[in-house]
């Protein structure tokens, strides 16, 4: 449907048949603040009850209720078919002195990849770079391609904000919604049907990451800090139709990071992490060491960096039982 | 010169905003800044050596105010040989909006102020080419596409982009679209998208009083039920 069929739509069918097919066209009448209207009869009919005074004062005519109606359903249908990525390339340019990076780095689904540098070298920058499916355009003149093409410049405006979802420790929960009705919330704004399932399997993957476990009907502004984490990595994996997620230094305490990353590529996301942590850096397939704002270099995790974050994991589990024993008042003993 | 409208609520982030642009954009920027009766936005410009002119509406109405200004604004844009020239209003009252036909315009409003939000602020964000969300780092990436989803109810059309003001993440792709601006040496004879209100009565000449005896011209009442 495209918004002449949503304008023949308009002229021809009564309104309120209109409103069962559509039913996000409540909304538009919503937004308009229109006075309640003979739903007998199709819109532009309708319409003409309207008091032309009322129509004055909100600045509208008749004719464009009607086009502001068509391109709205035209809007609010269109089905986003997630876009997917077979492969994202990552073409270096140039640090901040202008040396190249020389680097071509492939990246697959489900696989992840870890950035480390010191703070202010240039990982954000990366990110950026990602997010904007750079062209040689940004100062750092590096090029990102999916599938192996350079993304058309329209496409690069209607992609943004949809290729990549972001996790980070400062972001918090502002809607007062319940742990559900947020997750609702949130598919219906995906157009995903409300399938209660997938909302069920998010839920129930949110709290088997957390720490501490929460019910359905928590207000999400209620839920400790990594409670929250674990509610937008489970959101991430299983809601937002986002093929990359990129992950900004999440801290440890009440949430299982290295499920949380196993999971997201589980799903098939390609996931990037910029940290400072071992256990996050070592757990990748590679790491990315950024630089004097460029890529340093591409290092594959060895067998006995493996090895090393096996213990690394062995000792962080004895930290969060000791921490878990002294939380119940038990001794250490 | 390349004529930008931007407008947005309050505290949203447009003067940060104004300055990423700055920032990512090759040529001279100036800023014709809209206000009633405060601003403290100048000092902000001045420290970045962004040319800027203030000018407060005062008794008047902001949205006449800045439809008998903006012209003059262009001509001081053009004299001071700017790239780009960007008014900045506070979305004026919220019932209007500085954008015209023809002028690229951009709304910035910020994802904490509520989901619904972009459905209540009426003609500026309506009437936008643009919308820019500000403060999205402090968000939930679903509360990101909930209230994307909410901007796209209020305007399908705009583009929506995500611009985080502190560290200009998102500026770039900003820049792109102020590239995009058409030229102009003139406004006369354009149209603004959306009409100004009609205001002539005894308040608009500094009537304090209130009471049915002094409210003279044009006026309109609520019909209280009983």
């Amino acid at each position: 449907m495209n918004n002449t069929d949503f304008y023949d739509l308009i002229y021809t069918v009564p309104l309120s048949e209109l409103r069962e097919r559509y039913p996000v066209a409540q909304d538009f009448f919503e937004n308009l603040n229109i006075p309640p209207l003979d739903e007998s009869q199709p819109l532009p009919d309708a319409l003409m009850d309207v008091d032309a005074q009322w129509l004055d004062e909100f600045g509208i005519t008749r004719q464009e209720i009607a086009d502001q109606l068509a391109s709205f359903l035209g809007t609010m249908t269109e089905s986003e078919p997630a876009r997917s990525i077979g492969c994202l390339t990552i073409i270096g340019g140039t640090d901040k002195n202008g040396a190249p990076e020389d680097i071509t780095l492939d990246i697959l689904p489900g696989s992840v990849v870890s950035i480390v540098g010191p703070t202010g070298s240039g990982k954000s920058r990366l990110l950026a770079d990602i997010e904007c499916l750079a062209q040689g355009d940004t100062p750092t003149a590096r090029r990102v391609l999916i599938d192996g093409a350079a993304v058309p410049e329209d496409e690069r405006f209607t992609l943004e904000g949809k290729l990549v979802a972001q996790l980070s420790q400062n972001m918090n929960f502002v809607m007062d919604l319940s742990v559900m009705e947020f997750l609702e919330m949130h598919a219906r704004s995906r157009s995903i049907e409300t399938d209660e399932t997938v909302l069920r399997e998010c839920f129930e993957c949110a709290n088997s990451l957390a720490g501490e476990s929460f019910g359905s009907d928590t207000k999400v502004t209620q839920l400790s800090g990594g409670q929250s984490r674990a509610l937008m990595i489970a959101d991430c994996a299983f809601i937002s139709q986002s093929p990359i997620v990129l992950i900004d230094e999440i801290e440890n305490a009440g949430v299982d990071r290295r499920a949380a990353v196993a999971i997201l590529a589980k799903r098939e996301k390609i996931v990037l992490i910029s940290t400072h942590d071992p256990l996050l850096a070592l757990g990748a397939d590679r790491r990315i060491v950024i630089k004097n704002g460029g890529i340093f270099r591409v290092i594959e995790t060895s067998p006995r960096e493996r090895e090393a974050a096996a213990e690394f994991e062995r000792i962080d589990r004895q930290l969060s039982d000791a921490r878990a024993k002294l939380r119940s008042g038990e001794r250490l003993e | 010169m390349k004529l930008i409208t931007v407008a947005g609520p309050p505290s949203s982030g447009k003067t940060s905003v104004i300055l990423r642009l700055a920032e990512s954009l090759g040529g001279k920027l100036g800023v014709v800044k809209f206000d009633c009766l405060t601003s403290f936005d100048k000092a902000r410009y001045d420290a970045a050596n962004v040319p800027v002119q203030v000018g407060f509406s005062g008794k008047f109405c902001p949205d006449h105010f800045f439809v008998n200004n903006v012209e003059g604004g262009v001509l001081w844009g053009l004299r001071r040989d700017l790239d780009y020239l960007v008014t900045e209003s506070a979305g004026l009252c919220n019932r209007c909006s500085p954008h015209i036909s023809g002028v690229l315009s951009v709304c910035v409003i910020d994802c904490l102020s509520g989901v619904h939000t972009p459905r209540k602020i009426g003609p500026m964000l309506k009437f936008a080419d643009v919308v820019v969300v500000t403060k999205g780092d402090i968000v939930s990436q679903a509360e990101r596409e909930v209230f994307s989803w909410s901007v796209k109810q209020a305007n399908g059309d705009a583009k929506i982009l995500f611009v985080n003001g502190i560290t200009g993440q998102g500026a770039f792709m900003l820049g792109k679209v102020a590239e995009s601006a058409h030229t102009i040496t003139t406004l006369t004879d354009t149209r603004l998208r959306f009409t100004t209100p009609a205001a002539a009565c005894a308040y608009c000449t500094g009537e304090t009083r209130i009471g049915e005896g002094y409210q003279m011209g044009m006026m309109r009442h609520i019909e209280y039920d009983i």
